[in-house]
């Protein structure tokens, strides 16, 4: 696992999950801080294509050895992509949680909901 | 905890879950060789001209078979049959028995212990704060701490005074993995220097996590998941290590359930597909998951489960409700990890 590191390209959720916003569509993924926390991923089982989710709801859950995690949304929206390569290769999470880690890519509903999303500084200054 | 642990408590005590990943852990012990800090263990001393016929009203297992230097394990039972611990006990001597206890345990077993001893000619001493203990395990586990010991080490299931890294301590062939291995029980303040020792010798650091992997692969019970004073040891699978002529407290309850045969009954099972099953997930057809984790060696979900008796056989197809998905499991026979020999 690399060091600690929160992008300033994205958005972050207080329940460690981070959002790419690219026009009407975010990739959403669980944050450096998260995944340490839970350790190796060892299961992801990703949503179905078309589920809505909700903005601070859970829409799908990230196992490692020792636990299991819910994984919340923090945009709302319809999941339009899933990361398939999760299936066979869930450390991919810990390795690259900010890019090949990737879970979803949803089509936001609410896009104004953005603003109530946290920067990489404010969240960092949540984690300490 | 130079190691770089996470560290959760339990018990009352600050425990190594992790130090690099419980995966790596895990894999080093089936492998190598690790090492574990169990000093959250308890121990309890018995001893004097009756210490054998406490224990042996005390412990499910026939003690006269447990000779000098060996060890054995058993249950602690009530008298109605609910298991009260599972325990390890090493014969030091004709009338000298040191019984290791689960940390969460220890003083309920050493009340139980004391209440029971005041009708016998034995002592029974609390030398839960005079034992540090370390587990070595992993095929390369007696290689390690044979060059470390002044003399030769103890076979499997027997124990003996020993000086590793030039301390003393009592050396122990047994474990919680499924490894050969052995453990150590030695004086707190001189335990540092052993861990360094052991590390230095190539023992990798492993924290409870794995611990907790390893003994579900080898199919040993972990108590409060898979014992429980609501379980007897014939359901629990542990009716081998039960002697009842002998006429330990429970005996005649668990004669009977012996000769009922158990409603339910704990199976090892693992997971067909994807998907991990975890404490408390209901079995169809009634009982529940006691423990269910992610097998490192077999890279599935596997576990244990009470499940009902007629159920209860190897290769029987079993649905887990994983938080509300359907997980189909197959009952696997003990161990679930073989290691290659």
């Amino acid at each position: 696992m690399a060091d600690a590191s929160y992008p300033d390209d994205l958005h972050y959720h207080p329940e460690h999950d981070w959002a790419r916003v690219e026009g009407r569509q975010a990739t959403f993924g669980i944050t450096w801080y998260a995944q340490d926390a839970l350790g190796e991923v060892v299961f992801f089982d990703p949503p179905e294509i078309g589920t809505q989710v909700a903005k601070d709801a859970p829409y799908t859950e990230v196992e490692s050895v020792k636990a299991v995690s819910d994984v919340f949304a923090p945009l709302s929206g319809e999941v339009v992509a899933v990361n398939e390569a999760l299936a066979d290769k869930p450390e991919t999470i810990n390795e690259d949680p900010y890019g090949e880690g990737w879970l979803v890519k949803v089509n936001l509903s609410e896009p104004s909901e953005i603003g109530s999303l946290l920067d990489a500084g404010a969240y960092e200054t949540m984690l300490e | 905890m130079a190691a770089g642990a996470k560290l959760v408590p339990f018990a009352g005590w600050e425990m190594p879950l992790q130090y690099v990943g419980i995966r790596h852990e895990h894999l080093a012990v089936r492998h190598q060789a690790g090492v574990f800090d169990v000093s959250h263990m308890g121990q309890i001393e018995t001893k004097g001209p009756q210490a054998l016929a406490l224990l042996q009203r005390l412990l499910s297992n026939e003690l006269r078979r447990n000779p000098e230097g060996g060890a054995q394990y058993s249950v602690i039972c009530r008298e109605d049959g609910g298991v009260l611990d599972d325990l390890f006990t090493y014969r030091l001597a004709e009338c000298h028995f040191l019984t290791v206890t689960n940390a969460a345990n220890h003083e309920r077993d050493l009340a139980w212990f004391r209440s029971h001893a005041v009708s016998f000619d034995a002592d029974v001493l609390d030398r839960q704060a005079d034992f540090a203990m370390l587990a070595v395990q992993g095929p390369r586990a007696r290689a390690l701490v044979g060059e470390l010991a002044d003399g030769p080490l103890p076979a499997r299931m027997h124990c003996c005074e020993r000086n590793v890294a030039e301390r003393p301590m009592l050396v122990c062939g047994t474990g919680y993995t499924g490894e050969e291995g052995l453990e150590l029980l030695l004086d707190p303040g001189q335990a540092p220097t052993v861990w360094d020792a052991l590390l230095a010798a190539g023992a990798t650091p492993v924290g409870l996590g794995a611990r907790d992997t390893l003994r579900l692969e080898a199919g040993f019970h972990l108590y409060g998941n898979d014992l429980s004073e609501d379980r007897g040891p014939i359901e629990a699978g542990l009716g081998w290590c039960c002697k009842e002529q002998t006429g330990f407290i429970g005996a005649e309850a668990v004669a009977a359930a012996r000769a009922a045969g158990p409603e339910q009954k704990l199976v090892p099972f693992a997971i067909v597909g994807p998907g991990i099953a975890r404490r408390g997930n209901p079995v169809s057809g009634g009982g529940e998951v006691t423990s269910g984790s992610f097998s490192p060696c077999l890279e599935r979900g596997i576990g244990m489960a009470y499940v009902a008796a007629e159920l209860a056989l190897p290769g029987t197809p079993i649905e887990i409700d994983v938080r509300g998905t359907t997980r189909t499991a197959v009952i696997e026979r003990k161990p679930l990890y073989r290691k290659e020999s």
